[in-house]
């Protein structure tokens, strides 16, 4: 019998995935456009030189190839982290508390540091180069640097996400498993493990998108990505105060477009596929 | 306090070469308790505006009208979407053009400084993700309790006050833990619109004494405490509210 008085939690994930659907997208386009033309509108008193907005579509290959970089960023750092993430979070549930303990440690680590305290230690503790015994040397260009550091905070929350998964999986599984006389390797491999694929991948859709998002970070350390590149932009085309609001928004504008759809998406997985089924 | 402890960390600094210059020079600690206490303050601010806009927002999801829910959704979906760092810059940089300046004599301030925009920009991100995290646990509280209100005679807004919030606030504090712990770590991205918090502040001190490792190990320290503290205080609180005869 169901009690009247429990407290039903499925309203929190139907609640959420209710919430997204491309009507929004599209008001909050139609809304980017109307403050874009508040800008144009503003900037046209002198006609001897170009309007912010013009200015902006001038300069607008040159953000997009920053832009590029970004992506190539979140991919390269997202394979990594989701490699090295994996193996965090197995070597968690490890049996030996030896051997668990610094995976723990690590992982909880980079989970409670902020990203640009992690971004800091790393882009200036790694060397511009690294000299090899034969006496060459191998440049490391600061966007892999960059790209390494937003690895670790996001192999840290997979680390636990894997960790999560795998908990998750009913005590029962274990038990017909031995009862079929797996070993503890060949459960995990061929009974755990598949289950928990499903489980993982809205989470690990979700920290995608939060990498890709703190990717404009990596401007800080003059790496030449899409904010970067569009102050770069600003300043080249005069640095009128002008430029500010409508060069913003339109990065703001660049990573919705980008993220939005994931999003919904990753939504759309999690309605799919319930943490309680 | 710090004729305390600058013997010590002198005799690190001569015998090991470990610089933890903030601890034994005046000047340096100055700074040093500075950057710590517009960090404590832009999180403390930055959390409280986040809250109430969480709870505001909830609020207007009960609303008939179909044009502020909207709008509510918009304002969620736009803020959780896009990069918290392009955020601040676009309130600091974009919007701070069009707020008048005060003539301070001889030169104008802004009239918002980036400490405030910084809170501002911040809260409003933050408060995107508690809109969700509240309504969803005034969602959650069963009918029957509020029906069971209403028999004992409870107004609405008695119901809401004594019976449904309490209620929610419940069901959702550990969600609204992570949040807040995620949201204290992104403070320090205050940092672009040069807000002198403790990032900005070690990073001028490594800058000047040349001691990186050293100061980023502080660094780390210094957020891995505000981390651990504030999550700590939360909950404790979520423990002392527990309702008795749910979960573990």
């Amino acid at each position: 019998m169901v009690s009247p008085f429990r407290i039903d939690k499925s309203p929190i994930e139907a609640r959420l995935s209710s919430l997204l659907s491309w009507r929004h997208g599209v008001c909050l386009v139609l809304g980017c456009l109307a403050s874009m033309a508040v800008a144009w509108g503003q900037s046209r008193v002198n006609p001897a030189v170009p309007s912010a907005l013009a200015t902006l579509v001038i300069w607008l290959p040159f953000i997009l190839k920053g832009f590029a970089l970004n992506l190539v960023i979140s991919f390269l750092a997202m394979a990594l982290a989701t490699l090295l993430g994996i193996g965090l979070g197995l070597i968690q549930i490890s049996l030996h508390a030896v051997v668990r303990a610094p995976a723990r440690f690590i992982t909880h680590l980079f989970r409670n540091s902020p990203w640009l305290v992690i971004l800091f230690v790393v882009m200036l503790i790694i060397p511009v180069e690294i000299r090899v015994p034969t006496g060459g040397k191998i440049p490391i260009p600061d966007w892999i640097k960059a790209t390494l550091a937003f690895t670790l905070p996001v192999m840290g929350n997979i680390s636990e996400i894997v960790r999560g998964a795998v908990l998750s999986i009913p005590t029962g599984q274990w038990e017909s498993a031995e009862g079929l006389a797996f070993t503890r390797s060949q459960t995990l491999r061929w009974i755990i493990l598949p289950q928990c694929v499903r489980r993982i991948i809205p989470p690990w859709m979700n920290w995608y998108a939060l990498l890709t998002l703190s990717t404009p970070i990596a401007s800080i350390f003059s790496i030449h990505e899409a904010v970067a590149n569009a102050q770069g932009a600003m300043e080249a085309a005069g640095a009128r105060p002008e430029f500010l609001f409508p060069f913003y928004l339109f990065l703001l504008c660049l990573f919705f477009a980008y993220i939005y759809p994931i999003a919904v998406w990753t939504r759309n997985l999690e309605r799919k596929y319930p943490v309680g089924s | 306090m710090l004729e305390l402890i600058a013997p010590f960390f002198r005799q690190l600094y001569e015998r090991t070469g470990l610089n933890f210059i903030v601890f034994y020079e005046p000047y340096e600690f100055g700074r040093f308790l500075n950057g710590a206490a517009t960090s404590v303050r832009l999180i403390f601010w930055s959390l409280l505006l986040s809250l109430g806009i969480g709870v505001l927002g909830a609020w207007t999801q009960g609303a008939r009208s179909q044009a502020l829910r909207v709008g509510v959704n918009a304002y969620i979906q736009a803020f959780r979407n896009t990069p918290p760092m392009i955020q601040l810059l676009f309130f600091y940089f974009g919007l701070g053009a069009f707020t008048p300046s005060v003539d301070m004599g001889g030169y104008s301030q802004p009239l918002i400084s980036s400490f405030t925009w910084a809170i501002i920009s911040l809260g409003i991100f933050g408060g995107a993700f508690n809109i969700e995290i509240f309504r969803a646990g005034l969602e959650a509280v069963p009918e029957a309790t509020q029906e069971a209100a209403e028999s004992l005679g409870f107004s609405r807004w008695q119901t809401f006050l004594y019976v449904t919030l309490p209620l929610a606030f419940r069901i959702s504090l550990p969600a609204l833990t992570n949040n807040l712990v995620s949201l204290a770590k992104t403070t320090s991205l205050a940092y672009v619109i040069t807000v002198p918090e403790m990032t900005y502040v070690l990073n001028q001190v490594w800058s000047d004494n040349i001691n990186v490792p050293e100061m980023m190990l502080l660094l780390f320290m210094f957020y891995v405490l505000v981390v651990t503290l504030l999550a700590a205080g939360l909950h404790a609180l979520e423990h002392r509210l527990a309702l008795p005869g749910y979960g573990q």
